[in-house]
């Protein structure tokens, strides 16, 4: 069975959301190195993910506004390409292999398990940002297989079981800095 | 006006007019699903309307070749009809042949040409491939039901046309290609209304006017 996947908006912190408005006005102005002509859409689509490191959809917004052309075309094109995400990359970006080795041995199933432990789809982000999912084609290490990286972290001869594991980890080591962090505030008041 | 001998018969076309409209409009029938009259380039994206041309080795697709005086053309030679009928195929396969629930049963083109063809609309050689979800509601006033597309882009060409620029657009890619309305809210509802271009051009019922 497939998680269930769909379009959300993300519970974000304040913080993020003030970054982001400060990174499109950024965009904003770099809209003036590409010439106002339809063949410059890719390039700045490219900027703006480069920038913002998704395409968000004001920042579609804006450029259907600097190049005069429908939003909905600028959607169909972006869409059409692998290259252009629509969400945004978790704090911990999860790829799972299916390239040869991993497919052999069965990379499918921990995708699936990945799928459905965080209730995501490959390609998308987790409702607080912590994760997102991602299938690639070979870490290069298949002797490994199946290999799924977290992070900049391999893991390899991943089994379906070591699925929940891995996420409990990193939600452990989350909770443990937050506690940490309160100890330290209330030692120093 | 050039004279042509379509399937040795003699017409007249009107001079720069496509193949495909010369025979269309001389009552001989070519399965098209992405031509509209009058339209300049042709995307010929079907794979439908082949026809066999004296002096070229290969089908070729009638939307986009030009009259020319005393062309010879065969429209129902085999390799025509097995082209057409595997095109047909492959498009059933991400069908859903559920004729009598949809709106446009017994004036679907889908159904024309499968008749046309002599072929069943339920191929049992390929696989079913259905997208998800079986509606989209989008838009305040359409629904798409990709299921029953069969990306023909007329609907884009005719709002392009009406509008001057399109409301809809193709979206994403390969098997998960859809018809998309991104970016349209409330205010389309105001541009669409009254306007039905695109609901009349889809030739299988896969954009329908929702009641309000």
């Amino acid at each position: 069975m497939k998680a269930v996947c769909s379009q959300k908006g993300w519970k974000v912190d304040q913080e993020r959301l003030k970054e982001e408005r400060a990174i499109l006005k950024q965009i904003a102005r770099k809209f003036t190195n590409f010439e106002k002509k339809r063949q410059g859409l890719i390039p700045i689509l490219q900027m703006v993910q480069e920038e913002l490191s998704y395409l968000s959809a004001e920042a579609l917004n804006m450029v259907a506004g600097y190049l005069e052309i429908s939003k909905n075309e600028i959607y169909g094109v972006a869409t059409f390409y692998n290259q252009f995400r629509f969400q945004p990359p978790g704090k911990h970006p999860i790829k799972v292999c299916l390239g040869t080795a991993c497919h052999v041995r069965a990379g499918d199933i921990i995708l699936e398990n990945f799928e459905r432990k965080l209730k995501i789809c490959d390609g998308e982000t987790s409702d607080d940002r912590e994760f997102s999912l991602e299938r690639v084609a070979c870490v290069g290490c298949c002797a490994l297989a199946p290999v799924a990286v977290i992070g900049e972290t391999v893991h390899g001869h991943m089994a379906p079981s070591k699925v929940e594991g891995l996420i409990l980890r990193i939600e452990i080591e989350k909770e443990m800095q937050a506690r940490e962090k309160q100890k330290n505030e209330s030692g120093q008041s | 006006m050039p004279k042509i001998l379509v399937d040795d018969r003699e017409i007249e076309a009107e001079e720069g007019s496509t193949l495909l409209q010369a025979c269309l409009n001389n009552d001989i029938y070519i399965p098209n699903l992405c031509y509209v009259e009058g339209m300049q380039y042709p995307s010929s994206s079907c794979r439908m309307c082949f026809v066999e041309i004296k002096g070229q080795d290969k089908p070729v697709a009638a939307c986009v070749v030009t009259v020319r005086e005393n062309m010879v053309v065969k429209t129902e030679t085999e390799t025509v009809r097995r082209l057409q009928r595997s095109a047909l195929r492959l498009l059933l396969s991400v069908h859903r042949v559920d004729c009598k629930n949809c709106q446009a049963n017994k004036k679907c083109e889908l159904q024309r040409i499968a008749k046309f063809l002599k072929i069943g609309l339920k191929p049992k050689k390929l696989e079913q491939y259905l997208k998800e979800p079986e509606i989209v509601q989008e838009h305040p006033c359409l629904d798409y039901y990709p299921n029953r597309c069969v990306l023909c882009g007329k609907c884009l060409y005719v709002c392009r046309k009406q509008h001057g620029q399109s409301v809809l657009t193709f979206a994403k890619r390969g098997f998960e290609t859809i018809i998309s309305f991104y970016g349209q809210d409330d205010e389309s509802k105001f541009e669409c209304e009254g306007c039905t271009v695109c609901v009349d051009i889809c030739p299988v019922g896969a954009l329908i006017m929702r009641d309000l």
